[in-house]
């Protein structure tokens, strides 16, 4: 089994299913991505995995450990850190801050892995005691993820991290994502640049209305003919 | 020397009533505004909270002048203070318990809160009438000046004295240690951090691992301690009366929002701006004028912009002009 | 509106609690408690069309039901000439200068679009304004207040019929909410809370303080009644024999006589008002409240404007608190301004309406007679409480003497648990709102 993973989830908001039987794994050292069109439950899918959303059917498991019925803070304590799409920095405090409320459950010296996070995000050192709300939006996607880090998780679940950031911003983002994956890092993420996302992903996932529609490496989606016509624009 | 005795006329009748005031309000304000930060609605039931302590102050204060335990030239009150911090905290927390942590797991909408905190102002209000009585009562003891008036006017052989009131200097050390202490928590510590990060934004703060109930508690404990505080301050100052504390919550409220509902900077600066204001504009400048002006421009009514009568008008006038010109207050605070 | 059994019960219920009070106590006290809990309804009623139907917070009953209040003075006191002759002339000036300065505010509003200029020109009117109409009226008040101050010292009223100030008061109330709405209905819920808190606050002030007015503190007392004396029926042989036939005490007969006619008058009136709430709410217009409140974000997208409906809302409550105002003045004979406490006149009314059920027409009444009769014999229950409790310490005891004197206040206690337990337990109250709610969630991935 792998690292973590989703088996057959189906479930959502009350009475609506928004995933039907969906299976999403990674391992460690990996980034699996989730793309699919607007509406097929990406998101759901990441807020189920973290246990922001209940699922009916099927079970989580990290390290062959299921978590189904773990609280979000429960998952934190396991290793999992989650990047939400929006509002995922607390804009009236400082960067430093930000980064030691997201070490809030550690007891032990954070101050190496606050270096660590400093020399992945360097900016992040430069305005470590600047107020986050004032930082443009590549910067505060930066102190996002730099927060989840704080923790050491061994799983980073990014929704969208590249959501209104310039081109630039999103391609120097990638390149640090795939620095925390070296670092052993089991990362997660859905996105929108289908494209830029998959030439970085060892595992894609297409999601249509809640199932998986096609899975696979990386670069066999890309060479896919069909996810390409119908996903990623030819 | 006109303007001298002038401007101590205006320091004695409105800089240092206005001071005193303002800190008061303030307690106030940062309890109102901590517990909007934290569980999001507008406790009504402030007021009442603050009568609540300040009456076991009270209540302690009379056994120990029975008992005559005194530190003099301090008010009594003064060690009589930590029973009332400590039966508004466990009362608060009480409260929160049995009444708010229902609707907090029910995730219920802020006017559930509100209603729930008029039903907890009934409460409170009735035990404190129940126990102490509706009159108005003075429990202050000890020494009354630490300026005299004639102290003054022999040191500085001016016409106008100045006088400052026990009670004034107290309610501005105790505010300001009380407010230097609450920003260092807030700042400096852990829990402190986590509890701006909490008003900040609660959804990340839970999936930081940041406790509610944790930060919930703390929030009590805080607000708890401050209407004690500020209670105590505003008895000592003036007189302790149960309606006049329910009342308080006009010029608390106007303070709070007016400084951005949420931000505690902002509760401060609100409180002092609504003091001032009430006490400049319901001033009699007569007396002050006549040092300033010729003598046949000499005013011959009060030059008082406002009877006292009214003074809760402008805490409301100030409140409705600042909600209509910028919603979110001087500092920018929580807009739901 | 169709009556279940759940309403027969509680009106049952009520029924017999009167009925007891009636049998026990004494039929004039029962009568009594009637009369204030049809006016309570009154009230209850015009916070529910403001809250059930709209979910307007406000917390300024008290300020609109003193505003009715006073309608009855200066409706029904005579005029006091003299008064009149000393000081009407300056009092109108200022009056007018109240105009002017509004006129050229507006004036100014509209026709200087530089907004630093406006703004400071308005401030300047408004401050300028302020002084002239001082200059008049300051002499004006101390004119008026200074003629036969023991008796008189204001304006008096129109010396008309008290019944039409139900209407003004009406009147007055909703040109109140008019204003007040203006201002402060686009504030949030909260905000929106504190400042009507705030403005019935501000309105009892007035009403304490400008005694030209009002006769502030020293009240008015023996206004005229819409139904006959005491004395005179008891002068009337038609009374006197029926008094007779019904072989019951002369005074006390003419006494439930009076009390009679109030509650029959309070009733069609109250029956009057459910029953135009009732269409209102069943209306295209009450629909379209309920949908505003359930989802005023989806409301204002489909092109309604919440904005103006709320004011409609908000000033058709408020009227109907106002005409409250007016009817509790006409019972008790009296204004009195220092009377006005915000505990009895706003957040008793609050629980009423909870309790009843928030947004049933009908449950406010049921809450508000339920509510009224715990809050009078709150009094006599606590003070037998405390009696029994403390009967083994002497009678000179002062904590007994203490408790005794503190039992009146156990009726707040008793307000605060109900409450609480209401909207814990039953939140929908006695008698629900029926389930017609709109369901409007929208999921968002």
């Amino acid at each position: 089994m792998s690292f973590l993973s989703a088996q057959n989830m189906t479930g959502g908001y009350d009475s609506v299913d928004i995933l039907r039987d969906c299976s999403i794994s990674v391992e460690r050292g990996q980034i699996a991505v989730i793309v699919g069109p607007n509406g097929a439950g990406k998101s759901t899918a990441m807020k189920a995995i973290f246990g922001l959303i209940m699922i009916k059917e099927g079970s989580i498991f990290l390290e062959g450990e299921d978590i189904s019925m773990l609280s979000p803070q429960q998952r934190v304590k396991k290793g999992m850190a989650f990047v939400p799409q929006t509002e995922n920095v607390f804009t009236t405090l400082t960067v430093e801050e930000n980064l030691e409320m997201g070490a809030y459950l550690r007891k032990d010296n954070i101050k190496p892995t606050k270096d660590q996070v400093f020399e992945l995000f360097p900016i992040l050192h430069e305005k470590r005691n600047q107020i986050a709300g004032e930082l443009s939006g590549g910067q505060r996607q930066q102190v996002a993820v730099g927060r989840a880090l704080m923790t050491n998780p061994s799983v980073l679940m990014l929704d969208e991290p590249t959501a209104g950031v310039s081109p630039l911003v999103t391609v120097e983002l990638f390149e640090r994502i795939l620095a925390i994956k070296k670092a052993g890092v089991a990362v997660l993420m859905v996105e929108q640049n289908a494209r830029q996302a998959l030439e970085i992903a060892d595992m894609g996932y297409v999601l249509v209305t809640g199932e998986n529609k096609f899975q696979g490496t990386g670069k066999s989606l890309l060479e896919n003919a069909e996810v390409r016509r119908s996903f990623l624009g030819g | 020397m006109d303007i001298l005795n002038a401007l101590v006329l205006f320091a004695n009748f409105v800089i240092i009533p206005g001071i005193t005031y303002g800190s008061q309000l303030a307690l106030g304000a940062l309890g109102v505004t901590l517990i909007f930060g934290i569980l999001r609605f507008a406790n009504f039931a402030h007021g009442d909270l603050m009568a609540f302590g300040t009456m076991f102050v009270i209540l302690a204060t009379w056994l120990l002048q029975d008992l005559g335990v005194s530190i003099f030239p301090f008010p009594t009150a003064l060690i009589a203070l930590p029973l009332g911090i400590i039966s508004a905290i466990l009362v608060s927390l009480l409260l929160d318990r049995s009444v708010y942590r229902f609707y907090r797991k029910k995730k219920s909408a802020p006017v559930v809160f509100l209603i729930a905190s008029i039903g907890i102002m009934f409460l409170l209000n009735g035990i404190v009438r129940f126990v102490i009585g509706p009159d108005d009562r003075r429990f202050i003891d000890g020494a009354k000046f630490l300026v005299k008036v004639t102290e003054f006017k022999n040191a500085t052989g001016l016409k106008e004295g100045l006088a400052i009131k026990l009670s004034q200097g107290i309610t501005f050390f105790v505010a300001l240690a009380v407010v230097i202490s609450l920003f260092i928590f807030l700042q400096k510590t852990r829990t402190g951090k986590s509890m701006r990060a909490y008003s900040d934004n609660s959804e990340l703060a839970l999936l930081s691992g940041i406790d509610p109930e944790k930060v919930v508690f703390y929030a009590w404990l805080i607000a708890g301690t401050l209407a004690a505080v500020a209670g105590t301050l505003y008895g000592l100052d003036k007189s302790f009366k149960p309606f006049t504390y329910f009342q308080l919550l006009l010029p608390i409220f106007a303070a709070a929002i007016l400084g951005g509902i949420g931000n505690p900077l902002g509760a401060i600066v609100g409180a002092y701006t609504v003091a001032f204001s009430e006490v400049t504009i319901t001033y009699a400048y007569k007396k002050f004028l006549r040092y300033l002006v010729p003598e046949s421009w000499e005013p011959n009514n009060l030059v008082q912009l406002l009877s006292t009568d009214y003074k809760f008008a402008v805490s409301f006038i100030i409140l409705v002009v600042v909600l209509l010109v910028r919603p979110t207050g001087i500092f920018k605070g929580r807009v739901i | 509106m169709r009556i279940n059994n759940r309403t027969l019960v509680v009106f049952i219920l009520i029924a017999v609690g009167l009925l007891s009070v009636g049998f026990g106590q004494s039929w004039n006290v029962s009568l009594s408690i009637i009369n204030l809990c049809l006016v309570s309804s009154v009230m209850a009623l015009g916070l529910n069309v403001q809250w059930g139907n709209a979910g307007l917070l406000n917390v300024g009953v008290m300020g609109f039901t003193a505003l009715g209040g006073l309608a009855g003075v200066l409706i029904s006191e005579s005029p006091v000439a003299e008064a009149w002759s000393a000081g009407g002339i300056s009092l109108g000036l200022s009056l007018l200068m109240l105009i002017l300065t509004i006129i050229v505010v507006i004036f100014i509003r509209k026709f200087i679009h530089n907004r630093t200029l406006r703004n400071i020109l308005t401030v300047i009117t408004i401050i300028a304004g302020y002084f002239l109409i001082r200059m008049f009226f300051n002499p004006a008040v101390d004119t008026i207040e200074s003629i036969d101050s023991a008796k008189t010292g204001y304006l008096g009223g129109a010396g008309l019929p008290i019944i039409i100030s139900w209407f003004v008061g009406a009147a007055f109330a909703a040109g109140a909410a008019w204003v007040i709405g203006k201002i402060s209905l686009g504030l949030r819920a909260d905000y929106f809370a504190i400042a009507t808190l705030g403005i019935s606050e501000i309105i009892i002030a007035i009403l304490k303080n400008e005694d030209w007015l009002t006769r502030g503190v020293k009240n008015v007392t023996g206004l005229k009644r819409p139904v006959p004396y005491e004395i005179d029926l008891q002068q009337s042989t038609w009374f006197i024999d029926l008094s007779k036939f019904l072989g019951s005490n002369l005074t006390e007969a003419s006494s439930i006589f009076v009390k009679l006619c109030y509650a029959g008058l309070f009733l069609l009136f109250l029956t009057l008002l459910i029953w135009i709430t009732q269409r209102a709410v069943n209306a295209p217009w009450g629909r379209m409240m309920r949908a505003i409140r359930d989802n005023e974000d989806a409301a204002s997208a489909m092109g309604k404007d919440v904005k103006a409906r709320h004011l409609q809302t908000f000033i058709f409550g408020a009227a109907i608190m106002g005409m409250a105002g007016a009817m509790l003045t006409t019972l008790d004979g009296q204004f009195t301004p220092a009377s006005y406490a915000p505990l009895r006149f706003t957040f008793v009314i609050w629980v009423m309406v909870i309790v009843g059920g928030s947004g049933n027409n009908l449950g406010s009444v049921v809450g508000a007679f339920l509510i009224w009769f715990i809050w009078v014999e709150a009094e006599p229950a606590g003070l037998w409480l405390v009696d029994t409790l403390t009967s083994g310490m002497s009678d000179d005891s002062s904590i007994r003497e203490h408790l005794l004197r503190s039992a009146p206040h156990m009726r707040l206690i008793i307000m605060g648990f109900v409450l609480l337990l209401v909207l814990r337990f039953s939140p929908n109250g006695i008698l629900p709102e029926k389930l017609r709610r709109y369901s409007t969630k929208v999921y968002r991935e």
